[in-house]
């Protein structure tokens, strides 16, 4: 077990930040997220000519039979750049979800040319996988209910909806369904899906639980991304800026505060490693137990060491501030994880 | 030279001298076979091997005598990685065999009342004649002065440049005439730290390490491999001070509260991403690709020994402690001893080896790239500095 980057991933990770500084950079996404946030042409090429969506696929079922490593590093890049796109939706989360039972849904979503979405709230965790669902289905196998906090709906061409311990999918979606809310994380907006005895196709198993933290670990990796977009972006940021005719990155207040968090971000990297190397419950625990805070901790601490600006829409640090923020909240909160890890590491509480 | 051919030379070794029998005299011949420090060079202790190939002979040689690593923390950890470095033949031949042994035991006159954060400050000074130096000045937070046949000291050759060039590095015998060793009582109770006195002590200008006025670029090494000494991170999931905070936990279910919960698994959370990042930096490291990381180790450490210890005197509701006596330690001990001696030895770690403010520098300024302070120090020389 190596908690460091393949060269193979190194490699995917250049290709993917190349592409994401030409066609992604933060002033990008800032003048689109009010309108239409999600980048579906961006998602086309990163799908389509990188082959990010099919990495998680077997090749036999039309994917690229890579590992959850190499789609953490895609995380990473993605976090970066706060992209809007669907991958951890549905080529991490409804792909995982679909992977046991290897329907051919597995080989449009590989390619590209479908994107899937898991109707589970982005605030369920493993812990508590129901949590602002309620749906249920009839004798023919009809879908009525709601879900609140769906991420990727709202560009989705499939809905993958786990019932009871089974998968069902929603292959025609009409426009009633999907209602997009006003959500704290521009970049990955959440909608709430209702469905009234909409048709739906069972495609197998789902142990929701187990693709719930899956995800956690996978996420991860985008929030160290995100925190060490936040990082880098405030150490050049303090270099350049003067006041009191020097740069502010020279005053001990502030060194000391970015020596911290530049721990705190070295140490994201070693759990974010950690949780796809190993994937048992402690690591992925250990890893949203620490990463999430420090993605949160990295984009307060941007924008208090901006200054004035950070406070700006103008400055991107926002965007990042609200996708740490909303990770946090996703697939189970710091609080939630540790709360976990009493048992799973015997640490018991009082009795 | 690789993993078999290594076991292959343990093997040989232990065909040949047997470890139940005298303990010098099998750590000597240890030595002689290279199985000491493998990355070392053949004839001083190593067969020229990869360093990560000394796990392998730790690991074959388990249950064979050791070293004392807390008496001879200093020797290892700090003076031989900068013997080696900077040492001349002679000289590395001399100190590192009985150093390593733990025949000689070894200390480290740095600090001084005038100079901790500031090192290169420092006003011990030392003074040509003829083929010897003339050592007059005072040291302190010695650790093991009292055990130590020899120290590393740095002290400044010339004071009309400025500070960082008028220094050069010494082996001080400490048992020459003029060394005084007292024992500086610490909030412990004990004197685990000493002052020393140096009062016209002679140095035959062969204890010299590197140039003259080249004191401060050795004493970097010096203080680097300090550092990692201090803050390599427990390998073991819940090891460490952890170690002792989770059994005390465990043992007494009646003494638990949800607060002391909730900062418990926090601790436990922080401790193990550190653990991880212990494992990440000596993965690169065995890579050949060494990264920044290893300069936050001892942060991290002394932050979680001290809120670990803090805590668990919390959980035990502790209201006695079980020593105050003045007396010598035996050696450094961070574990050891009760709830209260750890809470208060733990506040000495972010103090020695480098306060966490200078390690914060440190680390936003060599790894981070940013600016330092102004310094109005830097171009004067050294008589000509407010004192």
């Amino acid at each position: 077990m190596s908690l460091l980057y393949s060269d193979v991933e190194e490699e995917l990770r250049a290709a993917v930040r190349a592409l994401l500084a030409d066609r992604c950079p933060p002033s990008a996404v800032l003048r689109r997220v009010e309108s239409e946030p999600y980048d579906l042409d961006l998602w086309k090429t990163l799908a389509g000519e990188i082959g990010v969506a099919g990495l998680l696929v077997p090749e036999e079922l039309g994917g690229a039979g890579a590992s959850a490593s190499e789609a953490a590093v895609v995380l990473e890049e993605l976090g970066r750049a706060v992209a809007p796109v669907p991958f951890l939706t549905s080529s991490v989360l409804a792909t995982r979800a679909l992977l046991p039972t290897r329907d051919a849904l597995l080989g449009e979503l590989a390619e590209g040319r479908k994107t899937a979405a898991l109707a589970v709230s982005f605030a369920a965790s493993a812990y508590r996988p129901d949590r602002g669902a309620s749906v249920s289905v009839d004798g023919e196998g009809r879908l009525s209910g709601t879900v609140t906090g769906v991420a990727g709906a709202e560009v989705a061409d499939v809905l993958l909806v786990p019932v009871d311990g089974d998968l069902y999918a929603v292959e025609s979606i009409e426009p009633e369904v999907v209602r997009v809310v006003p959500s704290i994380d521009l970049t990955r907006p959440v909608a709430e899906v209702t469905f009234a005895r909409t048709p739906a196709r069972r495609v197998g198993a789902c142990d929701l639980a187990a693709v719930l933290r899956f995800g956690a670990g996978l996420l991860a990796s985008e929030q160290l991304g995100v925190a060490e977009w936040c990082l880098e972006t405030t150490l050049a940021y303090v270099k350049e800026r003067h006041q009191f005719a020097r740069p502010i990155g020279s005053f001990q207040a502030i060194k000391h505060r970015l020596a911290d968090l530049w721990l705190d971000v070295v140490r994201a990297r070693a759990a974010a490693r950690n949780a796809v190397a190993d994937a048992s419950s402690i690591s992925v625990a250990v890893a949203q137990a620490w990463n999430a805070g420090v993605a949160v901790h990295a984009a307060e601490e941007a924008l208090q060491l901006h200054g004035g600006i950070g406070m700006t829409w103008e400055h991107p640090v926002h965007l990042y501030l609200k996708r740490a923020k909303a990770a946090e909240v996703a697939l189970g909160t710091p609080g939630d994880h540790r709360e976990a890890l009493a048992s799973l590491v015997d640490v018991p509480g009082p009795e | 030279m690789n993993e078999a051919q290594i076991k292959e030379r343990v093997a040989a070794f232990l065909s040949e001298h047997d470890p139940s029998g005298d303990r010098l005299e099998f750590l000597r011949a240890r030595f002689d076979a290279g199985l000491a420090w493998v990355w070392f060079p053949e004839g001083l202790g190593g067969l020229g091997a990869p360093r990560e190939l000394q796990q392998v002979v730790e690991r074959e040689l388990a249950d064979t005598p050791q070293l004392n690593s807390g008496l001879q923390g200093i020797g290892l950890g700090m003076a031989a990685p900068t013997i080696l470095a900077f040492g001349t033949e002679e000289q590395k031949r001399r100190f590192l065999k009985p150093l390593w042994t733990g025949e000689e035991i070894w200390c480290q006159l740095f600090s001084e009342p005038g100079a901790g954060s500031d090192l290169a400050t420092l006003a011990t000074r030392a003074v040509r004649d003829g083929d010897e130096w003339v050592i007059d000045g005072q040291k302190v937070w010695t650790s093991g002065a009292h055990h130590a046949r020899w120290a590393i000291l740095v002290a400044r050759t010339d004071p009309d440049v400025p500070k960082h060039r008028g220094l050069t590095y010494f082996v001080c015998d400490m048992h020459a005439p003029g060394v005084e060793v007292r024992p500086l009582r610490q909030i412990t109770g004990e004197a685990e730290f000493n002052e020393v006195f140096l009062t016209g002590v002679r140095l035959s200008d062969d204890l010299r390490l590197g140039a003259v006025g080249d004191g401060w670029r050795v004493a970097q090494t010096t203080l680097m491999n300090e550092r990692v000494a201090i803050g390599g991170a427990p390998s073991r999931r819940g090891g460490g001070v952890m170690a002792s905070v989770l059994a005390a936990w465990r043992e007494h279910p009646e003494l638990r509260t949800h607060d002391l919960h909730q900062r418990l698994l926090s601790l436990w959370v922080e401790a193990e991403v550190t653990r991880l990042s212990g494992a990440r930096l000596r993965e690169q490291l065995a890579a050949g690709q060494p990264g920044p990381e290893g300069s936050g180790m001892k942060l991290s450490f002394a932050k979680l020994n001290q809120a670990l210890t803090g805590l668990e005197m919390e959980f035990r509701r502790e209201l006695t402690y079980d020593d105050w006596t003045f007396r010598r330690s035996e050696n450094v001990d961070f574990y050891g001893r009760g709830p209260g001696y750890r809470y208060l030895r733990a506040k000495g770690n972010s103090i020695e080896g480098g306060t966490s403010e200078i390690l914060r520098n440190i680390i936003s300024e060599r790894v981070l790239g940013l600016p330092s302070e102004p310094r109005v120090d830097k171009d004067v020389p050294w008589k000509d500095l407010p004192r």
